[in-house]
């Protein structure tokens, strides 16, 4: 397993990151707004890494990642209540309600990812924004309770018959309500942590270069043996499983969760840090992310203008990021060394 | 490059295949003089209808996706832009007498000489600089136009709904000497509405229309060499950047009298108006076959039935579920929708 230096960046600036808030926290020299929107900010981080494994190593345009995050939060939350009185340790709880989002969102990965992986391009693009859709109206007319006699399910109305004992978790259109703030900040930062694990070990590895090998031609990989559909399947599911957790991540912040908050916008919200961090640069998404969830909070003076004055600040970000004489600029750093992209990096490994 | 743009024979089995719709609505209306009879009819003329409004939008995605190569996704908000722009204009003109008859084809001249005009700066200003940039780039900066037009009519217009006001209606008077407005013409044992009539003979104009400008016209021709190979149509001597402008604004006068069109049939008009349709017509394009032109118009109509049918039959909720399900499958036999062109990739 290889590891570069750029990797190790990445993990001191999130360490460094998490504990310089911390110490700002307890020195109580944080704004309220902000200290709510720590456990958000850790799950678009979770979210953009995960959607940049898809989007920037895969190079598999997807618009429906907010799907994915949706499945996580609703199962995810749906097993922290049913085990409310079962696990009382709120840590524990939460640590199971993770991982059992995270299952089931790379079962809907694997599941979506079927027939998606089997397209190309805008095509792939459009089927993952269908499956966003379909399971924001899925969640959005589901019932699901809980009782002594096990779980029950029912769509469009609630037919659940949940028995007195139980309680009705999922109550379609009005999502999950009641739900007890168990994410926190340092929950978040272990996810983020491991999300970061997950992406470099597997980038890093002989099928994260299988990944990138169909990402820069899909035909010369398969002509010297690449399984296409086994790697693009891994890469998926993957970014499935974490978004997933970080969907689950995010509903346990708040005390109601409905689907329509996990919609066509989020997804387009999240690749936007992804293109603007850099496809494939990890640092990049998570500094996109933290910077673009505070940036509409921090431009709350100005009330009525923030968001009009957020679009022109992402249509300018695209416009100089893309102009040629930018370009030139950062492209003599990347030469010189002094500023590499991992991609670059495991180049020079490979030749080395 | 014939089956990209190629779309006469296509659009003569359009049109037949409408005609033959009608026929088999004669039919089953003769057949069934019952109620079961009239919803089918009723659904089905709604579903062309709203069909028609999808596929006018999805005239200009793919348009743009044929010459450009970019998903336009600020097309939905030009249509929102267009609605508001026909709105006002049409709440600002006051005719005299008879003349107010013309009122909302005034209007919507406006929205769409607006929105031509809005297409075309966001073309200059947003996507030339980026000509040579990533998709994805574009594609970033699409989504940054839309958010941009969404809060600025948010600023303008503020996020209270306006009622559009019945545009196709008609002043008479009935037998007993009382002023009534008709709002429908009775065909058979359907009532339609005026709306649905001018919508989708709109749709059928503006397809034969466009169908003659890319085959007949220079300009036209100079847009399908531009979409077939950029290089080789600037070496020929056609002004690229003139005709990709000229498509912009194509696809965004489309989108003003589509947003018309809709919110005459719907009319509550938001900011976010435009993005669920532009979704949906975005869909409808890539339904047909992303680039293609009957492609985009059969994609519209059919999505249009499909979605009213799935309101009618299975359930108003899951709609749009059941609709991109039925678009996931038809991707799946056939990857590049319905009269998409098969790339084969070299190596």
């Amino acid at each position: 397993m290889k590891k570069s230096p750029f990797h190790f960046l990445t993990y001191i600036l999130v360490i460094g990151a998490y504990a310089a808030l911390q110490v700002l926290q307890a020195r109580g020299e944080l704004s309220a707004t902000m200290r709510g929107m720590l456990v958000p900010i850790c799950a678009y981080v979770v979210m953009a890494v995960s959607l940049n494994l898809t989007v920037g190593v895969l190079g598999e345009l997807s618009l429906g990642h907010a799907g994915f995050m949706s499945v996580g939060a609703f199962l995810g939350t749906s097993t922290a209540i049913a085990l409310q009185d079962a696990v009382p340790v709120p840590g524990v709880r939460l640590t199971i309600a993770l991982i059992v989002a995270a299952l089931f969102a790379a079962l809907a990965g694997f599941l979506i990812g079927i027939p998606v992986l089997r397209l190309n391009g805008d095509y792939l693009a459009i089927v993952t924004l269908a499956f966003g859709e379909i399971i924001k109206a899925v969640f959005n007319n589901l019932y699901l309770g809980v009782d002594s006699r096990g779980v029950h399910i029912s769509l469009l109305e609630d037919v659940t018959n949940t028995a007195k004992d139980g309680r009705l978790i999922i109550q379609g259109p009005m999502g999950i309500g009641g739900i007890q703030k168990i994410s926190t900040f340092t929950a978040g930062f272990i996810l983020i942590m491991i999300s970061l694990i997950v992406i470099f070990n597997l980038v890093g590895s002989r099928a994260g270069r299988a990944i990138m090998a169909i990402r820069d031609n899909h035909i010369a990989a398969q002509s010297v043996g690449v399984n296409i559909i086994k790697y693009k399947m891994m890469a998926f599911v993957t970014s499935a499983a974490l978004a997933g957790a970080a969907g689950a991540l995010f509903a346990m912040n708040y005390s109601t969760v409905v689907a329509n908050k996990f919609d066509f916008n989020t997804s387009i919200l999240i690749l936007v840090f992804v293109v603007l961090g850099g496809l494939g640069n990890m640092l990049g998404s998570i500094i996109a992310a933290a910077v673009l969830t505070i940036l509409p909070e921090a431009l709350r003076p100005i009330a009525e203008y923030r968001m009009l004055l957020y679009a022109v600040l992402l249509i300018l970000m695209m416009l100089t990021a893309n102009h040629p004489f930018v370009k030139g600029f950062f492209n003599r750093f990347r030469q010189t060394g002094q500023f590499q992209l991992q991609g670059d990096d495991e180049e020079k490994e490979a030749a080395a | 490059m014939r089956r990209f743009f190629g779309y006469a024979p296509i659009f003569y089995f359009c049109v037949r295949g409408e005609f033959r719709v009608n026929f088999i609505i004669q039919f089953i209306s003769s057949l069934t003089s019952g109620g079961g009879g009239y919803q089918l009819l009723n659904h089905i003329i709604n579903g062309i209808s709203l069909g028609s409004v999808y596929a006018i939008i999805a005239l200009g995605y793919t348009m743009v996706y044929g010459i450009a190569k970019m998903l336009n996704f600020a097309h939905g908000d030009v249509i929102m832009v267009g609605a508001y722009v026909c709105f006002y204009a049409f709440g600002a003109l006051k005719l005299p007498g008879a003349l107010a008859v013309f009122a909302p084809l005034i209007a919507i001249c406006a929205a769409v000489a607006v929105c031509t005009l809005l297409g075309v700066t966001i073309e200059k200003l947003a996507y030339k600089p980026l000509r040579a940039a990533p998709s994805l780039a574009v594609l970033i900066t699409a989504i940054g136009i839309s958010y941009f037009l969404q809060n600025a009519a948010l600023l303008l217009w503020s996020s209270s709904p306006k009622v559009f006001p019945s545009f196709f209606v008609f002043k008479s008077v009935n037998e007993a000497g009382e002023a009534v407005t008709l709002r429908s013409v009775q065909i058979g044992s359907v009532s339609v509405s005026f709306v649905t009539i001018v919508t989708i003979i709109s749709c059928v104009v503006i397809m034969l229309w466009l169908t003659w400008f890319t085959g007949r016209t220079k300009m036209g021709k100079a847009m399908r060499a531009c979409s077939e190979d950029k290089a080789a149509a600037q070496l020929m001597g056609i002004d690229v950047n003139a005709t990709i402008s000229l498509t912009f604004a194509i696809g965004s006068g489309l989108a003003a009298i589509a947003g018309a069109l809709l919110c005459s049939a719907y009319p509550n008009l938001v900011p976010t108006t435009g993005s669920m349709p532009g979704i949906k017509a975005f869909t409808a394009a890539v339904f047909g076959g992303i680039g293609s032109i009957p492609g985009a118009f059969l994609g519209g109509l059919l999505l249009g039935v499909l979605e009213i049918f799935a309101k009618a039959y299975i359930s108003v909720q899951l709609s749009d579920a059941v609709v991109f399900a039925v678009l996931i499958v038809v991707l799946l036999v056939k990857p590049t929708g319905l009269l998409g062109r098969t790339v084969r990739e070299k190596v």
